[in-house]
């Protein structure tokens, strides 16, 4: 001891009101950064010197024996350092995440087999990009076509599945259903979707000494990059380390899509001793990364004249493509969400995972529950067609019972009790905001009119399960240091892809800490500081990584009142970090004094916090237990206009009212609302992926990958924050999870479109709109006569 | 004869020697001048995180400030310009400039990739003192893709800085900016080689016309929105280039009193105002071509010239009767546009001619004219299929039908048993049924990845019907998007 510090008010003159504290809407942390071109992506990192470039060679055959390759011009070629094939790799030559079925290279000596368009072959290492890329165009390969099975319709012919039909259920729903007042039965094919980030895969390798590499790159899970690189190269996980300060948009596609690249150049460091950069280019990337799965789902339901729903059986078929991936927890999301906000007494569903000769899917935003989501949505807008019901009253009696009432009719088909259900309330809260029943009526008056256009609305509701179903990657990792001065750095397990999370977990350190936020230094993730970490996936960033920074700065905080209580000879209890200043008793004195002063006093400044979620259970072979810490509740209205002679249509209105518990900053959850709509809407009505019948997609680029632009957003747009949200959980500071649950908001546009459809072509017989709803695809929904 | 490019980049002159004449901008921008504000998205010119502005001076001595997207720019077509790009706006997050303080204002960035690209159209609408509305923002945004945000605050943003960029006063970053220009401003032409590839800019036609004449292996480059990703999509190397930004009298739009003659060189955004004036709905049908960063670079003749099907264009121009003007060193020809287009990927262009004009009649009646660009999205998408129609109806009776139609054929092509089915019928329903089954026999469409042949025959007759419904009914009944419509 230096001798007990003085009393007196600090330097710093105590601030009122913090900036950046918890559920301020300030903006995101990069903000001029991103508006003025100096916030750095891994193209943007300068290139160390002696930088090679990568290019990789991708497959062109959907299914292919590989009889003889010739890659001796590519050798030849200007500017060719190596090429890296099969043979080459140290390690495992595997990038899969979860079973080993993704070879990282196709090629070696003695040929290969090809098992999709996009699969790499070989990567060409050269001094300069176009180098290897021209260089990679000579290699000479022959192969020999093998049957392909290309659509979910071939592999469930085929019974081309990844493993065994997977049910879950409760009842007998075939038997419920003949027992119902009225059946119905139906598909629905919904399409899949490209991430479009507009910043492609790219990764940048730095070798190291001894078998250390460092890599630089685009990803949500620097974890798995980390260990699949060191699998790759044959070494122990501590030699490789990953850093990654942002992405340029990830929305999933950069879960395990980075695996590939980034292990491509850990391998070509190593090999060559020199830095080692790749980046996609945008119809490479579009060719070679997984999408977003599509669906078949069939279904059969039994209801009662109110539109209740007796029983149901769905089959959803997900085409998951080449290889495992993320594929077996997808589609088990998508069976989770088969009931949406609806309680289902009878139940079946059945999942097939077909196994296709196509790119492998993967992580998409919602990761499954979008399809299963869309499936009883559509059964509902069926139900309610047959019926000559207002679609909106037939969701209402199936809604899963209110929290708090007294009901059976609250037990998901897996068998968790919704304890937490808020969408009756959402719901009739915007039915009021959105002048819902008003404008349908003036709809049906507005149509009666009309020589040729027809509007339709919708409302459709959201419910969403928060936590990741596989129950050990629920836990999350932070890293706090308050430097002697006083500044703070921040960091954890969590990825920034634009989602606002490093800017929502720095708000919680400067709320726990009462500092501006502009102390708290944000830092790149790192595996070398936090390791272990889960990817930035299922909404869960925040929840985990936050949870986990709180916990490091309330350990730091226990030492600074203990240090202050032991030094100015006060209860702990009466150490209050107040904004900009620290409460000893009846003084305040500066933050940056107390800990100038506790570092003299040799208190550890620095944390690791750790956070596992609570409560979750998910017993799989059982189809029983509570996979969800909680839900997350949204719901949105949506008018549309349809043109019934193309197909043509326009979103007109839309309403959102999200949930999100107690925000942590207002501003970028309603970014999150409005862009996980826009996704959304998208996904079910623009974006369509279109392959030959050779199975090589056509749509790799966006002259023929049409996301929404501007004008694509509705002219009205109101979306607010629900004013009710609180988590009934002990989730940071109450809030609730927002990444993904707003994409499915987007259902209500497909439904809208579906009534406009009804109302152009009468009442006679169900349109059966299928996703994405192109022109063509209405204008075929609209003719009814054209198979 | 000059060997080298002048230009300014950010204000500081640049002088290039020995560059490879279809190295992109963007290329330079970030490997050579190691300026990594601008991001590659796509190298196609569609998703605009590449947008930088261009300045140039106009005939009258004006600074014209356009978008343009620098990934599929090659570097000779700046010659004689000023470059800005998202760098030059300020200098510290204390001072940032109003453009970039109204996008954090409104959470306009998420992600961050595509934020440069949007800042620099807000920034060049800004300098060209152009307000900004939810449709003029949609319009001048159309290109700058983003996938986070769903627009909504970048739009908010968007109407803010138009708001006050309407009345801001420039004058003096004008003069300094006319002042710059001028001095590199010259009518020499600019030629040299590089790795064995031959650049020529010509900075007339008659240079052009001799050049061509001399070199007829070479590819013409206008705005390179189609050639530019011949080189970073295709990664073709071409072995001569001849640009033709320099040449502004091909790029001179002259309005007579029967007819409007559109230089070649003229840009979609040149002509834009002069064809929305004579024909609402070519107007609306350039609106919707690429984005404004597309249209301020392409050109009508070279949408013409490159003979795609699907360019929206020719079948525009061959229902209203235009005729193409082809240049042979001294010698022009004329010929109705619909003959230039001999097949796929064949047109009636001789070795060393190129298309100097195009002449549009301004005798059809405007509400006999309708075009429907009918695509997956509405603005920056390319045609499944595009109908144009040019009908008149004396007395109930067709006396005339010019219908042409692009993605139904090979080439842009009239619907000539359509035409004949009407001519000189009355104009009623039982006849349009006839008509819409005529369509068969005009066109096979194919099936591809923007629409099936059955979609694209099924409403190529529709809108023979739309068309029927149009001339009855008011544009408010039957259009989602345009002038008239009440969506808009």
């Amino acid at each position: 001891m230096t001798g007990a510090p003085s009393l007196k008010k600090g330097a710093d003159q105590p601030v009122r009101q913090i900036r950046g504290s918890v559920s301020s809407p300030i903006a995101h942390d990069s903000a001029y950064k991103h508006t003025s071109g100096s916030a750095l992506y891994v193209d943007d990192i300068p290139a160390p010197e002696n930088c090679l470039h990568v290019y990789i060679a991708i497959s062109d055959r959907a299914h292919a024996k590989i009889i003889s390759s010739d890659l001796s011009k590519v050798r030849a070629a200007t500017g060719v350092v190596v090429i890296l094939s099969r043979d080459d790799i140290p390690g495992e030559n595997d990038i899969g995440p979860v079973v080993h079925d993704d070879p990282l290279f196709a090629l070696g000596a003695g040929g290969g087999v090809v098992e999709g368009e996009g699969q790499a072959l070989f990567a060409v290492v050269a001094t300069t990009i176009d180098a290897a890329r021209t260089a990679a165009a000579r290699a000479k390969i022959d192969y020999e076509d093998l049957p392909a099975i290309l659509t979910i319709d071939d592999a469930m012919a085929a019974q081309s599945l990844l493993e065994p039909p997977y049910k879950m259920g409760r009842g007998d729903a075939k038997s419920a259903i003949l027992a119902s007042p009225h059946q119905l039965k139906g598909r629905i094919e919904i399409g899949g979707q490209e991430h479009f980030y507009l910043e492609g895969q790219a990764a940048l390798a730095i070798p190291g000494e001894d078998d250390d590499v460092t890599v630089y790159c685009s990803s949500q899970h620097p974890t798995e990059i980390q260990h699949k690189a060191a699998s790759v190269l044959g070494v122990p996980n501590n030699a490789v380390t990953v850093e990654v300060r942002r992405m340029g948009g990830g929305f999933g596609g950069k879960e395990t899509n980075g695996n590939l690249p980034t292990a491509v150049v850990a391998l070509a460091a190593k090999l060559t001793g020199r830095p080692v950069k790749v980046r996609y280019d945008r119809d490479d990337d579009m060719i070679a990364t997984g999408k977003r799965h599509d669906f078949r789902i069939d279904y059969q339901a039994g209801f009662d004249d109110d539109g209740r729903i007796q029983a149901i059986i769905f089959d959803q078929a997900a085409r998951c493509g080449r290889s495992h991936d993320l594929s077996l927890s997808i589609c088990d999301r998508a069976m989770f969400h088969a009931d949406n906000c609806y309680y289902l007494p009878n139940v079946s569903i059945t999942s097939y995972r077909c196994k296709t000769n196509t790119v492998s899917n993967t992580a998409f935003r919602g990761f499954g529950g979008p399809q299963g989501m869309v499936g009883i949505e559509r059964v509902i807008d069926e139900i309610a067609f047959k019926l000559g019901k207002d679609p909106l009253d037939v969701r209402r009696v199936n809604f899963y019972a209110a929290k708090d009432t007294k009901s059976d009719r609250n037990v998901t088909p897996y068998h968790m009790t919704v304890e937490d259900c808020v969408i009756g309330e959402i719901v009739e809260a915007l039915v009021v905001s959105s002048d819902y029943a008003a404008r349908r009526k003036e709809i049906g008056t507005w149509n009666k009119k009309q020589p040729l256009l027809r509007r339709g609305l919708a409302l459709t509701p959201v419910k969403f399960g928060i936590s990741f179903t596989a129950t050990h990657l629920n836990q999350a990792g932070a890293l706090v240091h308050i430097y002697s001065d006083g500044s703070i750095h921040l960091n954890h397990g969590g990825t920034e892809m634009g989602q606002g999370l490093f800017t929502k977990v720095a708000q919680i350190v400067a709320e726990e800490f009462q500092v501006n936020i502009d102390r708290v230094k944000i830092t790149p993730t790192n595996t070398g500081k936090v390791p272990n970490t889960s990817a930035t996936a299922a909404s869960a960033g925040t929840d985990l990584n936050g949870m986990a920074a709180l916990d490091a700065c309330r350990k730091i905080k226990k030492r600074l009142i203990d240090f202050a209580a032991a030094a100015w000879k006060a209860k702990p209890e009466d150490i209050l970090f107040q904004p900009g200043c620290v409460q000893v008793g009846g003084q305040e004195i500066s933050f940056d004094e107390l800990i100038s002063k506790a570092y003299m006093a040799r208190v550890s400044l620095s944390a690791n916090g750790f956070y596992a979620t609570p409560k979750i259970k998910w017993d799989r072979n059982a189809g029983r237990g509570r996979p969800f810490f909680y839900f997350s509740y949204g719901a949105a209205v949506s008018e549309v206009v349809i043109d019934p002679l193309t197909g043509e249509n326009r979103l007109l209105r839309v309403d959102i009212l999200h949930d999100v518990g107690k925000s942590l900053n207002p501003a970028i959850d309603l970014g999150q609302i409005e862009g996980g709509f826009a996704q959304g809407v998208g996904w079910l009505t623009t974006e369509e992926l279109w392959w030959d019948d050779k199975g090589r997609l056509k749509t790799h680029a966006p002259s023929t990958y049409k996301i929404p632009t501007a004008s694509d957003r509705a002219p009205e747009m109101n979306i607010a924050i629900w004013d009710g949200g609180r988590n009934e959980e002990e989730t940071v500071y109450r809030s609730k999870a927002v990444g993904e649950p707003p994409l499915m908001l987007g259902i209500s546009v497909l439904m809208a479109l579906s009534d406009a459809i009804g109302n152009a072509r009468g009442r006679e017989r169900y349109p059966s709109l299928d996703a994405p709803a192109t022109p063509e695809r209405i204008l075929r929904a609209v003719s009814g006569d054209w198979v | 004869m000059r060997d080298q490019l002048s230009f300014y980049l950010n204000g500081e002159l640049k002088t290039l020697r020995n560059v490879s004449p279809t190295q992109t901008l963007l290329r330079y921008l970030r490997e050579d001048e190691k300026l990594c504000g601008t991001k590659e998205g796509c190298a196609e010119g569609d998703c605009g995180a590449c947008t930088v502005m261009v300045s140039r001076l106009a005939d009258d001595g004006s600074v014209k400030r356009e978008a343009i997207n620098a990934c599929i720019r090659f570097l000779p077509s700046l010659e004689g310009t000023s470059v800005t790009t998202v760098e030059a706006l300020s200098k510290s997050s204390e001072a940032p400039h109003l453009v970039q303080q109204k996008m954090i204002d409104h959470n306009g960035s998420q992600c961050g990739f595509c934020t440069p690209g949007f800042v620099m159209s807000l920034y060049t609408a800004y300098r060209n003192n152009v307000a900004l509305p939810t449709g003029a923002a949609n319009d001048l945004l159309a290109g700058n893709l983003c996938r986070c945000t769903g627009y909504g605050p970048i739009l908010v943003a968007a109407k803010e800085i138009g708001e006050i960029a309407e009345s801001v006063d420039q004058s003096e970053d004008d003069h300094s900016e006319r002042a710059q220009l001028d001095e590199i401003l010259h009518q020499d032409m600019i030629a040299f080689k590089h790795d064995g590839v031959e650049a020529f800019l010509p900075a007339n036609s008659d240079q052009l016309a001799e050049i061509y004449a001399a070199h007829p292996e070479a590819t013409i480059i206008a705005g390179a929105t189609d050639v530019g990703l011949w080189v970073t999509k295709q990664h073709r190397h071409l072995q001569c280039v001849i640009f033709l930004d320099r040449v502004k009298d091909l790029a001179s739009i002259k309005c007579k009193e029967n007819e409007l003659i559109i230089g070649a060189g003229a840009t979609y955004s040149d002509a834009t105002g002069v064809l929305a004036e004579a024909y609402p709905d070519l107007g609306e049908l350039v609106r919707r071509i690429g984005a404004l960063q597309v249209r301020n670079a392409g050109t009508i003749g070279g949408n013409i010239a490159n003979g795609s099907p699907i360019g929206d264009m020719p079948p525009a121009l061959i229902a209203l009767g235009a005729t193409l003007v082809l240049r042979h060193g001294d010698k022009r020809r004329e010929l109705p546009l619909e003959k230039f287009f001999i097949d796929y990927g064949k047109q009636d262009r001789k070795t060393g001619e190129f298309v100097e004009a195009v002449r549009i009649p301004l005798t059809v009646p405007a509400d006999d004219f309708r075009c429907y660009k009918i695509s997956k999205r509405f603005d920056q998408d390319i045609s499944a299929l595009c109908g144009c129609f040019n009908i008149k109806i004396v007395d109930g009776v067709v006396c005339s039908a010019r219908i042409a139609f692009g993605g139904m054929a090979g080439t842009p092509k009239r619907a000539a048993s359509v035409e004949a089915a009407l001519t000189g019928k009355p104009w009623v329903q039982d006849i349009i049924d006839v008509a819409m089954r005529a369509f068969a026999d005009d066109f096979t469409p194919l099936s591809d990845m923007r629409a099936s042949a059955d979609y694209r025959l099924r409403t190529a007759q529709n809108l023979l019907m739309k068309y029927f419904l149009e001339s009855k009914t008011p544009l408010s009944q039957t259009r989602l998007v345009g002038e008239g419509s009440v969506f808009a």
